[in-house]
């Protein structure tokens, strides 16, 4: 039989306060990136700001430079480039619609022909250079306000969802450590996306929200033997029976998210530009859902129980 | 315990075969079944949502209050004719969702609302105001919204667009998606276009007249109108001819001074199509005008004989002939500056009707053939690595459990595809990514419970012993752990859009049909193996 992990007995909740620290560093940073979000200084994709982005393909490779210099010289100002260099790819995005040409469209709407402009000034300067257009995106300022709002009603919604599920399936203060083990992974991703200045978008949502759901899998497995463990002993202490629980599923904790974390990996690597972010998220995600249900849930419930013995249910 | 094995085995291989059969349609083997076959298996398979596959995704807002305020300027002409028959000088005029009388008197209010009975007016400084309920409103933007969405189907079906998606979305939204069609610019203006034919009179006797000079250049369009305003005659309106130099491609306006109310519009009109002016090698649209039409053509024609008739789609004038003699028979030509592809659609564009009020498009998401293939190629290659890598380490650390598992994933993911293949779901690039994960995560229940099993088994337990408690033990935690996921997949589902959706999709089919075949199959597979002999050693 091979082990990642023989027998351990580690004392997690003695570390609980050193953890509690880093923790809340993680989350500190989410919550700034949350505010940034919210007064519109963080770096939101084009789907919830609104404005146009162009992704382009050339026969022969370009620089960023070369490119923003067309662009420039066509009147096209301020525009986000990011390259893919070894499929010769060039995204473009002008974020906001109507702050990049006086055009006047209704407000709602987008702004149009900035994309025809765009691919324009790209033809123009890139006369030898066969251009095939990849995508269009132009989105108008009142989509990107409702998918902001349905993106927070999301959260709300997933997040009242496992809060309610997990109240029924264990007790108050393992939901509430559940809770908390989610909203700590979920902002710990997006404050690594809000510093490191990577696009906030639809699909880092959609990730997001895929982590709030699977890093509870690890938090489950860990709470599920502490309540059978529970069962069982009632005299030990509180956070003895925690830690022995936590000890005794470490290993099956590990490998699952080792599983996703290959797959996750994979999907980096090879996934293609479209999903790069995506995958990216999904793996720091698996990674701080891995920590939190040791170092966030379980020393949440045993906070939130203090010295009583923990009641005993089901 | 046997013939539940057997039981269960069947039932894999029972859902093994739905899957390959509902998947026939997305591999090369139907299409080489003879029809006679492939009438009998299903036709449509896993759809590729529009990333995948290429395409255009659009978001049109139908301007509701510009739909009332033409009605209420209707209802105001309406009046207007009715009181010229009478001997007054009031006259109407509407004013967003309101239509004003002025002067009022009691003789004009009872006729009005004799003829219109849901109007009722109030009177104020010698005015009648009518304004229109808000019953009224909220129906006339129902069915701007009812008749927009007609139309905009009636466009895409003459311009033929293989399965497109034309639906209602919130409020006043209309989203159409174009799978397969490239060009966004030309979808955009043929759906866009409000295509309101008018045809009014150009006023060459004002004063005025003389100053309008024969083309101004298309950037002093805007400062030659601020220029004129203040000429204008009354009831006079300044429009633009655009031409296109046919060598230089070089764009001029071509002012025109009109009155400002048409004659004549569009809602007559029962047939517009494409004809070759032989003269000059150029496309021109030629509409026909249903009976009322063309008697109303023939009177007015006649009226205006020698005048310059101007035929104006949606604010742009195309032309403006000399009328020379009454037009009998209800036909025009619409003759203008545009080439073979434009003509063809604006001839659909007038088939099919105008729209109701002027759209504004919300969104544009155009993805190219080559992106498309470029991501189902990548998606392949992610999906394969991540079996790969997962199944191998599965293999070496849990032996031949491990294997076991590895042949529960497969199914898994046999499954996962011909389930949607059953479902006719779109496949979109974040559903390729749900796929991915549900590699990584379908193994995970096949994770806990070995671990599970190891537990039982350093207890002392025999391995049949091991495996059905170890089976038990894991269930409640595999459901706990696949409940929470699904509950985001589900909120996903709900608030996301097309490619957002397909994610949630993939993901929480894999979900449910990983805990199938972990509980049924991998668990068959270990009965089976601790039945046919007495085993001592459970290799995992």
């Amino acid at each position: 039989m091979i082990e990642i992990i023989k027998r351990t007995n580690i004392d997690f909740m003695g570390k609980r306060y050193i953890a509690f620290i880093v923790s809340g560093v993680l989350s500190l940073i989410g919550i700034l990136g949350v505010v940034a979000i919210a007064r519109g200084t963080a770096n939101l994709g084009i789907d919830f700001a609104g404005g146009t982005a162009v992704q382009v393909k050339f026969d022969k490779v370009v620089t960023l430079h070369q490119v923003r210099t067309a662009l420039e010289s066509n009147g096209i100002k301020g525009a986000d480039l990011q390259d893919f260099p070894s499929a010769k790819k060039v995204l473009i995005v002008l974020k906001k619609a109507g702050e990049h040409t006086s055009t006047t469209s209704a407000p709602a709407s987008i702004d149009k022909g900035l994309s025809d402009k765009v691919i324009e000034a790209l033809t123009k300067g890139f006369p030898d250079n066969r251009i095939t257009v990849d995508s269009i995106s132009e989105i108008g300022p009142k989509v990107g306000k409702r998918l902001r709002v349905d993106a927070l009603w999301a959260v709300i919604a997933s997040t009242v969802g496992i809060i309610i599920y997990v109240g029924w399936r264990f007790q108050l203060s393992f939901s509430l450590g559940a809770a908390v083990a989610t909203f700590h992974d979920v902002l710990a991703v997006l404050g690594f996306f809000y510093i490191t200045g990577l696009e906030i978008n639809l699909i880092l949502l959609t990730a997001l929200l895929t982590i709030a759901g699977y890093s509870l899998t690890d938090t489950v497995v860990v709470f599920d033997r502490i309540r059978e463990n529970m069962r069982v002993l009632l005299k030990e202490s509180i956070d003895s029976l925690i830690n022995r629980s936590i000890n005794e599923v470490l290993s099956r904790t590990l490998i699952t998210s080792m599983t996703v974390l290959l797959a996750s990996i994979a999907l980096f690597i090879f996934g293609g530009e479209v999903l790069h972010d995506f995958a990216l998220a999904m793996i720091l995600g698996v990674l701080v859902g891995t920590y939190s249900s040791v170092f966030v849930a379980s020393p949440v419930v045993l906070l939130w129980s203090g010295n009583k013995p923990l009641m005993k249910k089901h | 315990m046997k013939k539940n094995i057997k039981w269960r085995f069947s039932l894999i291989a029972l859902a093994l075969a739905a899957s390959f059969i509902a998947l026939l349609p997305n591999t090369p083997v139907y299409k080489l079944m003879h029809k006679t076959y492939r009438d009998y298996m299903p036709d449509k398979g896993i759809i590729l949502g529009l990333d995948l596959q290429g395409g255009i995704y659009l978001v049109f807002e139908v301007e509701g209050d510009k739909a009332v305020q033409l009605n209420a300027k209707r209802i105001a002409g309406s009046i207007n004719k009715l009181l010229s028959k009478k001997e007054t000088k009031a006259e109407a005029t509407a004013n967003g969702s309101e239509i004003t009388i002025a002067p009022a008197s009691s003789e004009t209010r009872k006729a009005v609302e004799a003829a219109f009975p849901t109007l009722t007016a109030k009177e104020a400084d010698g005015r009648l105001v009518y304004s229109l309920s808000e019953k009224e409103i909220k129906s006339i933007k129902e069915n701007a919204i009812d008749q927009a969405l007609e139309t905009i189907r009636n466009r895409i079906d003459q311009f033929g667009v293989a399965e497109p998606v034309i639906q209602r979305q919130g409020e006043g939204e209309i989203v159409v998606q174009l799978p397969g069609v490239k060009d966004p610019k030309r979808a955009i203006d043929l759906i866009g276009k409000t295509a309101q034919l008018e045809f009014k009179l150009v006023d060459d006797e004002a004063a005025l007249a003389a100053e309008i000079p024969a083309s101004v250049k298309p950037v002093d369009e805007e400062e030659f109108i601020a220029k004129m305003k203040e000429k204008i005659p009354e009831g006079g309106e300044i429009l633009f001819e655009r031409h296109v130099n046919r060598e230089t491609g070089e764009v001029t306006k071509h002012p025109y001074l009109l009155k400002k109310d048409a004659l004549f519009t569009g809602e007559f009109l029962s047939e517009a199509r494409v004809a070759i002016d032989s003269r000059f090698n150029s496309p021109y649209i030629s509409v026909t005008f249903n009976p009322e039409g063309a008697k109303l053509f023939e009177e007015l024609t006649g009226k205006y004989v020698k005048k310059r008739l101007a035929i104006i789609l949606d604010g742009n004038v195309y032309s403006a002939p000399v009328i020379q003699e009454k037009i009998a028979g209800g036909s025009a030509q619409i003759s203008g500056s545009y080439s073979m592809e434009e003509a063809k659609d604006l001839a659909i564009v007038l088939r099919a009707g105008s729209l109701p009020a002027p759209v504004n498009l919300l969104q544009n998401i155009t993805v190219g053939p080559s992106l498309g293939s470029d991501s189902i190629e990548a998606g392949k290659r992610a999906a394969l690595v991540a079996f790969i890598m997962v199944a191998v380490f599965m293999g070496i650390y849990y032996r031949l459990a491990g294997v076991i598992a590895d042949f529960a994933l497969i199914l898994n993911i046999v499954f996962l595809l011909g389930a949607m293949a059953a479902m006719n779901a779109t496949l979109t690039m974040p559903g390729i990514a749900g796929i991915v994960l549900a590699i990584g995560m379908a193994v995970d229940t096949n994770v806990l419970m070995f671990e599970r099993m190891r537990d039982e088994i350093k207890l002392g337990k025999t391995p049949r012993a091991a495996v059905d408690s170890g089976y038990d033990k894991a269930f409640l935690t595999i459901v706990d752990s696949h409940v929470t996921t699904l509950i985001t997949a589900a909120v996903l589902f709900q608030f996301g859009t097309g490619p957002i959706k397909g994610f949630a999709v993939t993901l929480s089919i894999g979900i449910a049909i990983n805990l199938f075949t972990s509980l049924i199959g991998t668990k068959a597979v270990f009965d089976y193996l601790n039945s046919s002999k007495e085993v001592k050693h459970l290799s995992i």
